[in-house]
């Protein structure tokens, strides 16, 4: 069985000029298959090459992990949207945008359910031009939050990988009587030779001097 | 001029206050205009609440839980300020399953601790063989069904994320699943249980009274913001559902709120009179199990928020790995019921309290609960491995 396998950094957004990622997997949940119809045909113009359909909703997960989209568009109406929830929920891994589509709608509530950080995205009719909007929007969303995420992460990263770097520095400083900067100049130029990252080099300093203790 | 006001709701027996109300026009003399909007899915109720589209929502309690402290979704701050209803669910298995229960008991099945044990020899048996895992169906991630589900297996030794396979289905294709194979039991409110009976499917194992004699199962939600903005409306609203709630418990009114109840669910009105008097049919043979716990709605104080019940959730959250357990959350849990809401709207005529279990929960098995000590509560249960929690799929 397939899995989400990709990362949810690389889910991609529409490029600056407006290019849309053919690459990026639209599945469309929806039992009309009038309404389906429009929908695949409004993201097949707008660029989106890899649109498929579910109109038969038995054994769902199953499906969407063989399927493995990047993106679940699903009719409000369904009932089958409580048990996307718990794939949602149940598996951290699988952070992917969902759009939603419901009846009633106008620029103010779109507005609305942004500023309110919700993850839905409300359309009136199945327009065609505004399901590319309510894509944009979905994913745009979706990046923000992974942005976030990676952001974090990398943040986190940092701190550790300059804690590394200090310490090394400071043995350095001891054990060969060298200023600050004679201990940071000998790990990059150690690094450079070795070609390797300069924390990789600090945690071998500091592993070594652990083992000498 | 009347105010108008937009709730959702899902078509189940517990959104009878609701119904009620509109229908006997006791929102209508507070100067209410109400339209109830039936929805689909638990996910658009919280949805539709969350960003407008509904000023208030039947919803089940540990969903209003969960938005609040932003599990599994966005954190969209509710508050619960009437207890639309406690209990109300069941466990119902296949026929197959109930006669393999029946074989591998070591007692009086309706005993839910004979069962579950039963149930779990079941389930090695399964494993041994290299068959399939059992699989139960339930209503959403956040929700008693699942809690109850899972309190009762693990009773019996069973680990619900390793030994069984629980799925979330919507309530209408409960039945057909159960009949296809695809599941071997579930736990859901009413009426779908008896549906299954009726259809001689399924057989009603327990009542979910049996699993916990007390259980917050649906809330009316409301956005803690809009009632901080509207709060004469709400208490209009307070006072208008709690006289439906003590319409519909006096057994006079019955067949009318049956009639009332059956016309907005679609089913038969001698479905609902019979889920109203706690009084099911549990297999095709005509058999029958009565309570007069199966559903409380408008008695034994059920319509004010009960803060136990909702450090109780939080508690399952925690236990089933939904969330960390922190002192933080477990006060947010809290706070989302409102009693003291309750209380300002409907003064001293709030229901008197009837008798109540010891510890507000009563669950069958285990320690009694101790809001103020969640985590010693969650220590007396058996550890459990630290593994992810594995991704359910439908077969």
């Amino acid at each position: 069985m397939a899995e989400f396998r990709k990362d949810a950094a690389t889910a991609r957004a529409p490029s600056a000029d407006g290019a849309r990622d053919a690459s990026l997997k639209i599945l469309i949940v929806d039992e009309s298959p009038i309404r389906a119809a429009i929908l695949a045909d409004g993201l097949r113009e707008a660029g989106f090459l890899l649109v498929e359909r579910l109109a038969e909703t038995r054994n769902l997960l199953d499906r969407i992990y063989t399927i493995d989209p990047d993106v679940i568009l699903i009719d409000l109406e369904n009932p089958n949207r409580d048990t996307l929830e718990q794939m949602f929920q149940m598996s951290r891994a699988v952070r992917r945008p969902v759009a939603m589509f419901v009846d009633h709608s106008d620029r103010a509530s779109i507005q609305a359910a942004v500023d309110a950080g919700v993850s839905a995205y409300i359309v009136g009719d199945l327009k065609k031009e505004r399901v590319t909007s309510i894509l944009d929007l979905c994913i745009s969303r979706f990046n923000a939050f992974s942005r976030l995420q990676a952001e974090l992460e990398s943040a986190k990263d940092a701190l550790a990988e300059r804690k590394v770097i200090d310490r090394a520095k400071g043995l350095l400083m001891k054990a060969k009587g060298l200023s600050e900067e004679g201990a940071y100049a000998l790990l990059r130029k150690t690094a450079m030779n070795e070609n390797k990252k300069i924390v990789d080099i600090a945690q071998s300093v500091v592993t070594a001097a652990e083992l000498f203790k | 001029m009347s105010t108008r006001l937009r709730i959702g709701f899902i078509p189940l027996v517990d959104a009878a206050a609701l119904i009620v109300a509109v229908e006997c026009g006791f929102t209508a003399a507070e100067g209410l205009d109400v339209s109830l909007v039936r929805e689909v899915s638990w996910s658009n109720v919280r949805d539709k609440l969350n960003i407008g589209l509904f000023d208030a929502a039947h919803m089940l309690s540990p969903m209003a839980i969960a938005s609040s402290l932003g599990i599994g979704h966005l954190r969209v701050p509710l508050i619960a300020p009437f207890n639309l209803g406690l209990n109300g669910n069941a466990i119902t298995v296949s026929e197959p399953l109930y006669a393999a229960i029946l074989a591998h008991a070591d007692g009086d099945i309706t005993d839910p601790g004979v069962s579950a044990r039963a149930l779990a020899r079941i389930a090695a048996e399964r494993k041994t063989a290299g068959e399939d895992q059992l699989t139960f169906g339930i209503t959403f991630p956040f929700s008693n069904h699942n809690y109850q589900t899972r309190f009762w297996m693990a009773v019996g030794g069973i680990d619900p994320d390793e030994d069984v396979s629980l799925v979330v289905l919507p309530p209408p294709y409960m039945v057909e699943s159960l009949q296809s194979g695809q599941i071997d039991g579930y736990c859901v409110g009413a009426p779908w249980n008896s549906v299954a009976v009726g259809q001689g499917i399924g057989r009603i194992l327990h009542f979910g009274c049996a699993i916990m004699a007390r259980a917050s199962e649906k809330v009316l939600a409301v956005r803690e913001r809009w009632a901080d903005k509207n709060r004469d409306t709400l208490d209009a609203l307070l006072r208008g559902l709690a006289r439906a709630a003590a319409f519909v418990e006096d057994a006079g009114n019955r067949a009318d709120v049956a009639r009332m109840v059956a016309a907005r669910l679609d089913v038969a009105d001698g479905i609902i009179a019979r889920t109203l008097a706690g009084d099911l049919q549990i297999a095709v043979d005509g058999s029958t199990r009565s309570s007069d716990r199966y559903l409380i709605i408008g008695r034994d104080g059920a319509g004010r928020p009960d803060t136990v019940q909702a450090a109780w959730i939080y508690a399952q959250m925690v236990r089933w790995r939904q969330t960390p357990y922190s002192d933080a959350l477990l006060n947010d849990a809290r706070a989302v019921f409102r009693p003291d809401l309750y209380d300002a709207a409907l003064g001293l005529q709030a229901s008197p309290a009837g008798s109540l279990p010891p510890d507000g929960i009563g669950c069958f098995s285990g320690p009694a609960f101790d809001p103020a000590d969640v985590c010693g509560h969650l220590a007396a249960w058996p550890k459990r491995p630290a593994a992810r929690p594995r991704l359910s799929v439908v077969r």
